[in-house]
């Protein structure tokens, strides 16, 4: 197998989360958006962590999937907060500290 | 005749990997931009699974297959579960995404492409001959000593990130 397949398709994963985060305006999706972000690291890691025959790549995409645990629930209750103040998670609606 | 004799002396042509790898990558790349146009939420949400287990899916083929577990568990098992609860407690947007205006929409796809285009170009430049001959499954004893030992500081502060996570979560979602 090549190294390359996996990481084109680790960039056209990354590529449609980026879209995802910039296009959608529901918090939630917006959320799932970044996930598929980190998802594409992970490839990566893997894919490099196989390519040199290391462990290390493992490990840090064990890692990664810790931190987007932490952070999925960081996220979704500030998305919670939000949405019980304001009674919506519409993100363009939400420009308090704009200047 | 010495084409087949180059074929089957090339020992990483991976003919039944390569196959699986572009039916996962093709169903993935579906189910990723399916996340990011539906209009329904929850859809969303499901989309996301086929997207996760295809991740999985890879990790399996790149010999990982603890860190292919631990997908399995974590993300299909909880963070999907997760992102569930946030749409069903915000339950105003249950319906669908009303449309964002095309403007943003086209510059965000802009963004996207650009991005791909960069980063192809530079892949393809860099590893064009990167070749991964995976013989045998990584161990999962090699991936615990490592953890255990070179990477020990890392995991403790993770393991701390996470209580903190925690006790964020709660402290910001707490009714009071």
């Amino acid at each position: 197998m090549l190294l390359n397949q996996f990481l084109l398709l680790s960039a056209v994963l990354f590529c449609i989360g980026v879209y995802g985060v910039l296009a959608r305006k529901n918090g939630v999706l917006v959320l799932m958006s970044i996930e598929l972000i980190l998802n594409a690291v992970n490839i990566n890691l893997v894919a490099f962590g196989a390519l040199t025959d290391n462990v290390a790549g493992a490990v840090f995409a064990l890692f990664t999937i810790a931190v987007a645990a932490a952070e999925v629930g960081i996220g979704l209750a500030i998305v919670l907060l939000i949405y019980r103040n304001r009674r919506s998670i519409d993100l363009s609606e939400i420009d308090l500290m704009k200047g | 005749m010495s084409l087949l004799a180059a074929l089957s002396a090339d020992a990483d042509l991976y003919v039944a990997q390569n196959v699986f790898f572009a039916v996962i990558a093709v169903s993935m790349i579906y189910s990723a931009v399916r996340v990011v146009t539906t209009g329904n939420v929850v859809h969303a949400a499901l989309w996301l699974v086929v997207v996760l287990a295809g991740v999985a899916a890879q990790f399996i083929l790149l010999g990982s297959e603890f860190v292919a577990v631990t997908q399995v568990l974590v993300y299909i098992g909880a963070v999907v579960v997760l992102f569930l609860f946030g749409v069903m407690l915000t339950r105003a947007s249950l319906g669908d995404d009303e449309s964002v205006g095309d403007e943003k929409r086209g510059m965000a796809a802009v963004v996207g492409v650009l991005l791909f285009a960069v980063m192809a170009i530079a892949l393809i430049d860099s590893f064009e001959d990167g070749r991964l001959v995976i013989e045998t499954p990584q161990s999962v004893n090699a991936v615990s000593d490592a953890i255990f030992s070179q990477y020990i500081v890392a995991f403790e502060a993770v393991s701390v990130l996470l209580l903190a996570a925690l006790i964020g979560a709660i402290v910001v979602a707490r009714k009071d």
